[in-house]
């Protein structure tokens, strides 16, 4: 359990830092809208699979973190990550068995949730309404799902035996 | 409920994700956002935060940074070369009408001694690198590499060298935030270069254009005409290119109408910046001779060398307090 802890946290903090880094990495302009919210799929990863590792506390913090790197309003982000952390976290033991597909579907839900979360802030620090393509991020986010899914499973598989 | 022994079930694992726990942290969060965006008690934090930001810019702007390295490496001689005989006749060109400005500018410090007017603007420029980091694509923020010990503040003219990019709106240790003229939230005070007419050109949200609403029917804005800042407000100095007007249509009401205008500046993250520090006076828009400056700052006036010198001369000055 504790060797199994360990790896794993290699992986957890490798993806942190490896997600905290996407969130602000330039991409050319035209692909700018369809930049995925990395540190909500992190957390809607590491709630699924080692909720030990992604509480609502944690997810806080990371929150936290990204705001003062995106340099917007502190809290933002950390309101945006706790409220995914708290959905996961209490339809985990059913969305852990969903299907691919429907998991993919419940993703899609709670990053456009999250979308809609964000334009309420938004609204309240009375900026103006953004364009349709404000919307396009939570279906590139859903896109990356599986795969994010699949490579971050298959890295914790490589990880766990080299340590022990 | 305590689960027996230190292995967890993942069935009752969500004992973690109590609801109280969420209304906390949400709780939390919103206090926190309300400090930040009412009372800036957190700009302490936030400038030191900052500091350590540092490092996740420089490796998350570092893919950018190699993709330009090996394009230039990669990018032929003969490209060059063509490079460098378009820059030679381009630099020919503003030497030649830099030196018409000269003569013009003379004759406008004798016309302003016989008007007895104020003290011109005095403007210098420092050059800055935009960090190639995405903040955020829906507020048309960047990162620039130059902070405190700079002497940025915040409300500081930026420019690249076609025309304004924004302004500094919140300045840290080590780098500085700009807003882009192209923000929703952004207005910029403009004046129609031909006819005079002063409007306000709001940010859109695309990094594209520009809206001008309620511009009566009667003042005859044409596509193409250019709009450079008018001054009012005191933030950008007159005088300097903002955009051109690429479609006039009448709005709803049918007794105005509603301009779109592209920006100047490259918008789209130009390499090298401006950042304009005005030295004498914050412009008025109510006296009506200083308005009328229209001519680059001096900084810009004076020959490429003496601009690249500035930063320099910066750094010896205290930043003011």
């Amino acid at each position: 359990m504790s060797l199994r802890t360990r790896s794993d946290s290699t992986v957890f903090w490798a993806t942190l830092v490896l997600g905290t880094l996407l969130a602000v990495v330039a991409l050319p302009t035209p692909l700018l809208p369809f930049k995925p919210f990395w540190l909500g799929l992190l957390v809607i990863y590491w709630a699924l699979e080692a909720p030990e590792r992604m509480s609502l506390r944690n997810a806080f913090l990371l929150g936290l973190l990204g705001d003062l790197l995106v340099g917007n309003l502190i809290g933002e982000q950390a309101l945006r990550l706790t409220i995914i952390a708290f959905i996961v976290l209490r339809l985990r033991s059913r969305m852990r068995f969903f299907p691919m597909l429907q998991q993919a579907l419940v993703v899609f839900a709670l990053l456009f949730n999250d979308r809609v979360v964000m334009l309420m802030v938004r609204a309240f620090q009375g900026s103006a309404p953004p364009d349709w393509t404000f919307w396009v991020a939570p279906v590139t986010g859903v896109l990356l799902w599986p795969w994010l899914f699949l490579l971050l499973d298959i890295a914790r598989a490589r990880v766990r035996p080299r340590e022990s | 409920m305590p689960s027996p022994g230190n292995d967890t079930s993942p069935l009752f694992a969500e004992a973690d994700s109590s609801t109280l726990g969420l209304v906390g942290f949400v709780l939390l969060a919103v206090v926190l956002m309300v400090a930040d965006h009412r009372g800036r008690f957190l700009d302490a934090i936030r400038r030191e935060a900052a500091v350590l930001a540092g490092p996740v810019y420089w490796l998350a702007s570092a893919p950018a940074r190699s993709v330009r390295a090996v394009h230039e490496m990669v990018v032929d001689r003969s490209r060059l070369t063509d490079d460098n005989t378009q820059l030679r006749q381009d630099l020919l060109l503003a030497q030649a009408r830099l030196a018409r400005l000269t003569a013009v500018e003379d004759q406008n410090t004798r016309l302003r001694e016989l008007l007895d007017a104020r003290t011109r603007l005095g403007l210098k420029a420092q050059l800055g690198e935009l960090i190639d980091v995405d903040l955020e694509p829906f507020r048309h923020r960047v990162l620039i590499g130059l902070g405190e010990g700079d002497g940025l503040a915040p409300g500081q003219a930026v420019m690249d060298s076609r025309g304004v990019l924004g302004q500094v709106v919140e300045v840290r240790r080590y780098d500085s935030l700009l807003i882009l003229i192209t923000d929703p939230g952004h207005a910029t005070p403009v004046r129609v270069a031909r006819t005079g007419l002063r409007s306000i050109a709001y940010g859109s949200g695309s990094l594209d254009s520009l809206s001008l609403p309620h511009i009566p029917f009667s003042a005859g804005v044409r596509v193409g005409d250019a709009l450079v800042t008018s001054g009012i407000g005191g933030v950008f100095p007159a005088g300097l290119p903002v955009g051109s007007i690429v479609q006039v249509e009448p709005d709803d009401s049918a007794t105005f109408v509603l301009a779109i205008a592209t920006p100047a500046a490259a918008m789209a993250r130009s390499g090298e910046v401006l950042v304009l520090r005005d030295e004498s006076l914050r412009m008025v828009g109510t006296d009506g001779v200083t308005l009328d400056f229209v001519g680059p700052p001096e900084a810009l006036a004076t020959t490429p060398t003496a601009i690249s010198a500035q930063p320099d001369a910066d750094h010896s000055r205290p930043p003011p307090p």
